[in-house]
């Protein structure tokens, strides 16, 4: 009777192994998808719909400044190039990580800019994370505010975006999970007080009141590699560009919010 | 770098009450943490705030560690007349930075 009782009892594990197995790697259906503002308190929504209240609006003026400003050898500065970012630079931000020919991998917002700078204005490239470089960044995004994000699909990109999607569905980490184990299975419940969401960069980069600062997507996925006490790769590491690739042809179609404001 | 946004309303009728958010820039670093080497960040915060109508102070206030970094500070006023307001904030290691913003009183 107990080794009976063993045998049903693996059956119902293997059962169950065997339904819980493609649910951990469904995604979202298009129709249920939110952006990370839809799961916010009214008051933190009220801070992002005023542009005069929303702190990320001076990484925008600061960023609108450093675009005329001249910088490098060459002392042109990204309007002398680019001239006025409000048409040139429409709808730019919504299909990055785009491609770059030369290093043959994607590149993300931040390094295009980075990358402009060192090519173009012959310039030091600005440090991740810094002011200068989410100003800019932010000031460039957020010409493409409303626009629907449409990383580019093509198939240069698309092993890219498979290592990226393979990231994401991978169990890592000490606690031995997987980004989509949360935000793709979980994203309607919370985690401590707050919000799970579903893993939509739309308003990158973005104020959260927690760092009482602006900050990029990468700091974002730094955090959450973080608390699944894995491995962590540094700023630009290639690994996180193609997970940003891969968050983005989630994201496919929904409007750009930048600078977006989270707790 | 950029510091202040300010919202006032550009018109108003006489004796209508009035909305003015001010958001300024500042790192409002407590004086209380520590860096990983276990050294104090030194104190750098905004001190104080004051909104000037024409001249006249109709706005005045403290601000202490306990406040987030850029503060932002929002009060109403009666419009009266038409006028300037400006702006003031004071803070630590000789911060200081002003804005003003003008209304039209019909």
């Amino acid at each position: 009777m107990k080794s009976a009782g063993t045998i049903v009892a693996v059956a119902l594990l293997i059962a169950a192994g065997i339904a819980i197995a493609p649910l951990a790697a469904t995604e979202i259906p298009p129709a249920e998808r939110r952006s990370g503002y839809s799961f916010m308190a009214p008051d933190t929504k009220a801070i992002q719909d005023d542009d005069t209240a929303n702190p990320g609006m001076l990484w925008v003026l600061d960023g609108e400044a450093l675009w005329n400003s001249k910088a490098g050898a060459t002392g042109n500065a990204c309007a002398d190039c680019h001239n006025d970012a409000r048409a040139s630079m429409k709808g730019v931000a919504a299909r990055y990580p785009a491609y770059d020919k030369a290093l043959a991998r994607p590149v993300n917002l931040e390094q295009r800019i980075n990358l402009c700078r060192t090519r173009q204005q012959q310039a030091t490239p600005f440090a991740f994370e810094s002011r200068d470089l989410l100003a800019l960044t932010a000031f460039v995004a957020e010409q493409s505010r409303g626009a629907a994000i449409a990383p580019e699909a093509t198939a240069e990109l698309a092993p890219f975006v498979a290592k990226g999607r393979d990231f994401f569905m991978r169990r890592q980490g000490q606690l031995n999970l997987g980004c989509t184990n949360c935000h793709d299975d979980n994203w309607d419940k919370h985690l401590a007080g707050s919000a799970v969401t579903q893993a939509l960069p739309t308003g990158y980069p973005i104020y959260r009141l927690e760092w009482q600062s602006l900050g990029s997507l990468q700091r974002r996925l730094r955090n959450c590699i973080t608390g699944m006490r894995a491995q962590n790769y540094d700023y630009g590491a290639p690994e996180l560009v193609e997970l940003e690739l891969y968050l983005m042809t989630r994201a496919r179609g929904m409007p750009i919010e930048t600078p977006a404001v989270r707790p | 770098m950029a510091s202040a946004l300010i919202n006032v309303p550009k018109k108003a009728k006489r004796g209508e009450i009035i909305e003015i958010k001010t958001l300024m820039s500042h790192i409002m670093e407590t004086g209380y943490r520590h860096t990983a080497a276990g050294q104090l960040v030194p104190r750098d915060i905004i001190t104080s705030f004051t909104c000037r109508f024409n001249g006249a102070e109709i706005f005045r206030a403290d601000l202490f560690p306990a406040i987030a970094a850029n503060p932002f500070v929002t009060f109403f006023t009666i419009a009266n007349e038409s006028g300037k307001f400006d702006f003031e904030w004071i803070g630590d290691n000789g911060f200081t930075e002003t804005a003003s913003a003008a209304i039209s009183v019909e």
